[in-house]
């Protein structure tokens, strides 16, 4: 026998792989496997797409926002309603396509980690819905910032457990469930939440998450009779940007574009971009641009969105910024909390904070096309966990002005 | 390959033992006082010394190791401070231990494949050890190190099918290490019971010596195992004693373990 080199599998160019210890190879050979069947099985399919039409709510709508389009004065700006999917954001797209992959595969229980609780959420609901025990790892200042989450995932019946190690945010979440992976392997799937972490990971979320951009081509189409000029969707590990954007690579006149948490600003090294300013490295088992410093030590990330608060990067978004296919962006705590009081007020949505950071982006963007094109951002979540972070922050006088 | 390896499990083995590696994490709880650690093990017994270098995400080591390297990164203990100040103390204290490195990819990525491999063996190291990097992505780097002359230690899991085992333990450089337990390192008070039979097979098909670690902390399991394998790799529970009790805890416990590896 001879084992595969790693130039043939799981490559975007020079990032993904599969770095990792060599008791989980055999497992994601397993999950390459019955991946690569599952695929091809028409059955499969069908099952996925069912319930994501039955439970979900899908296809979700693709809105006008005819008020940002005149505030901006520029492209017609479109929103895909990834809000409006069951628990609020497109995360639920993954867990449901995995959840149906375990059992497949006969496993008897789930692994996840979480950052925002937005995936835990959606990955308790997939467990819920099809009945497997689900356990979610949290970092402990996330527990603590997303309280609301938390207690959707144990009303769901998932255990969380928070993470005090490291910078106890999703970084530390995702080292411990991989931790604890290795120590189950046999039974556990670990159903990782973004398009990231080794490979099948990075290609198996993205497969799952690009029914957003899919029906975006088809609606698009219906709407105003051409593919959008530009899309814009916020990047944490990426698997809502890669989700969208992905069905539209091979369009070179669309353009692509992702916007990463600039947190405090670029210069404060309190930021989560990692497409931005990260260096090519290994964390979670893929290779892809991190935040680090010279000696290889991965720094930690801020964002005032818990789900932006990443170090790392998925590698297929990696090589798309890479090779010039897509153009990334970042935007302040400052700029997306402004962003999520604009889109609440003109077009009656309260965006995830997440999502608040592509908005930030979208007038400048709006005004680069112009009038007469077509803006599409995906709106990848919606901010009701997100209200007590802001309302901490008292509503600021500039954004209320004379109304109460 | 570098020699030394092969050297020091063979004398070992005249002396009708099993050989002890033994780790430490390379700047716990400081620089200077882990390179105490290291040599109290040797003094103890060590037949070849494990020097942790740390990593911010250590995804294969379980909590006793992860406290340790958020110390010894508290410590400022880079990979190049360990090769330039700790490595080169351990040579000149304990001149004829075989010392190898144990750390993750990045952290060598970040210092470049090639540049990481000729220091490392102009300061004396033998091996190296990196538990995120199987064979699939390990070509490149093991074509560095075999120019160099550095030994890239291949590790092989409770779940590794036989004929993948079989793989890992033919090509392999140094020793094989055979991790006991499927689970992070850490100290176990029970080890699988399968684990003489899977040794047996990786000895088989390996052209150098083979090790059993994660999960043994007493002469009683290093007893078992020994008797299936070349040698046994002891951690957390060196790595415990030391940030408990110091040097001389780690000295006895090497010295227990050697009792335990005794034929
Ligand atoms: C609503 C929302 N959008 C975006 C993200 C960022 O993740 P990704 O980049 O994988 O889409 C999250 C993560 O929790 C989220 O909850």
């Amino acid at each position: 026998m001879s084992i595969e080199t790693s130039a043939t599998i799981g490559r975007f160019g020079p990032f993904g792989g599969r770095y990792v210890p060599e008791t989980l190879v055999p497992a994601l050979l397993e999950l390459e496997e019955a991946y690569t069947a599952a695929r091809a099985d028409p059955a499969f399919g069908k099952q996925v797409a069912q319930v994501l039409k039955e439970f979900v709510g899908r296809e979700t709508p693709l809105t006008p926002a005819h008020r940002l389009t005149a505030a901006w004065g520029g492209a017609q700006v479109w929103l895909k309603r990834e809000d409006l999917a069951h628990t609020g954001a497109h995360k639920i797209n993954n867990t449901i396509g995995q959840v149906l992959l375990a059992l497949r595969m006969g496993k008897k229980r789930i692994i996840a980690e979480t950052g925002a609780g937005q995936h835990g959420v959606a990955t308790a609901t997939a467990c819920a819905l099809f009945g497997l025990p689900c356990e979610v790892y949290m970092g402990a200042l996330d527990v603590e910032r997303q309280a609301l989450n938390v207690f959707r995932m144990r009303a769901l019946g998932a255990t969380v457990r928070p993470v005090e190690l490291g910078s106890k945010t999703l970084k530390d979440a995702m080292n411990e469930a991989m931790r604890t992976w290795v120590s189950q392997v046999q039974d556990t799937h670990y159903v990782i939440g973004s398009a990231a972490g080794p490979h099948p990971y990075p290609t198996i979320v993205r497969d799952f998450q690009a029914i957003i951009g899919q029906e975006v081509r088809k609606q698009s189409q219906a709407l105003f009779g051409q593919l959008p000029d530009a899309i814009i969707a916020c990047v944490g590990g990426g698997s809502n940007a890669i989700g969208v954007l992905h069905p539209f690579v091979g369009d070179k006149q669309v353009r692509l574009v992702g916007v990463e948490a600039g947190g405090h600003g670029l210069h404060t090294k309190q930021h989560g971009a990692s497409l931005t300013l990260g260096t090519e490295g290994v964390l979670h088992g893929s290779r892809s641009l991190v935040l680090q410093d010279e000696h290889g030590q991965i720094q930690e990330a801020h964002s005032i969105s818990a789900g932006l608060d990443y170090p790392g990067v998925g590698p297929e978004l990696a090589f798309l910024v890479k090779t010039g296919r897509m153009e990334i962006r970042t935007a302040t705590d400052d700029e997306a909390l402004q962003a999520f009081y604009e889109v609440s007020r003109s077009e009656g949505i309260l965006p995830a904070l997440e999502t608040s950071h592509a908005f930030a982006r979208g007038a400048e963007l709006a005004r680069e096309l112009g009038k007469g094109k077509h803006l599409v951002i995906n709106c990848s979540g919606r901010g009701d966990k997100d209200v007590a972070t802001i309302a901490a922050r008292g509503i600021p006088a500039a954004i209320t002005g004379n109304k109460s | 390959m570098s020699g030394e390896i092969a050297a020091a499990f063979a004398k070992a083995k005249a002396r009708g033992e099993g050989a002890l590696v033994a780790y430490a994490m390379a700047g716990d709880p400081d620089l200077p006082r882990s390179v105490d650690v290291f040599a109290a093990m040797v003094e103890g017994g060590a037949d070849i010394l494990e020097i942790g270098v740390a990593f911010s995400d250590p995804i294969a080591d379980g909590p006793v190791i992860q406290e340790a390297s958020e110390r010894a990164l508290k410590a400022g203990a880079s990979l190049k401070r360990v090769l330039n100040e700790v490595v080169p103390e351990v040579r000149k204290r304990c001149p004829e231990t075989p010392l190898v490195v144990m750390t993750y990819i990045n952290v060598v990525m970040a210092m470049g494949e090639e540049k990481y491999a000729k220091l490392a063996r102009e300061k004396g190291i033998s091996g190296t050890i990196l538990p995120d990097l199987p064979p699939e992505e390990s070509s490149g780097i093991r074509a560095t190190f075999d120019a160099a002359g550095l030994d890239l230690i291949p590790l092989c899991a409770p779940t590794t099918p036989p004929a993948r085992a079989e793989a890992i333990a033919r090509d392999a450089r140094g020793f094989v290490y055979c991790v006991s337990v499927a689970g992070v390192t850490g100290m176990r008070s029970e080890l699988p019971v399968d684990l003489s039979s899977r040794l047996e097979l990786v000895r088989k098909a390996s052209p150098v010596p083979i090790t059993a670690g994660f999960g043994i902390s007493t002469a009683e399991q290093a007893r078992t195992i020994g008797a299936h394998a070349d040698g046994v790799v002891v951690g957390s529970a060196l790595v415990r004693a030391a940030h408990a009790d110091g040097p001389a805890a780690a000295r006895q416990l090497c010295a227990e373990i050697k009792r335990g590896l005794k034929r």
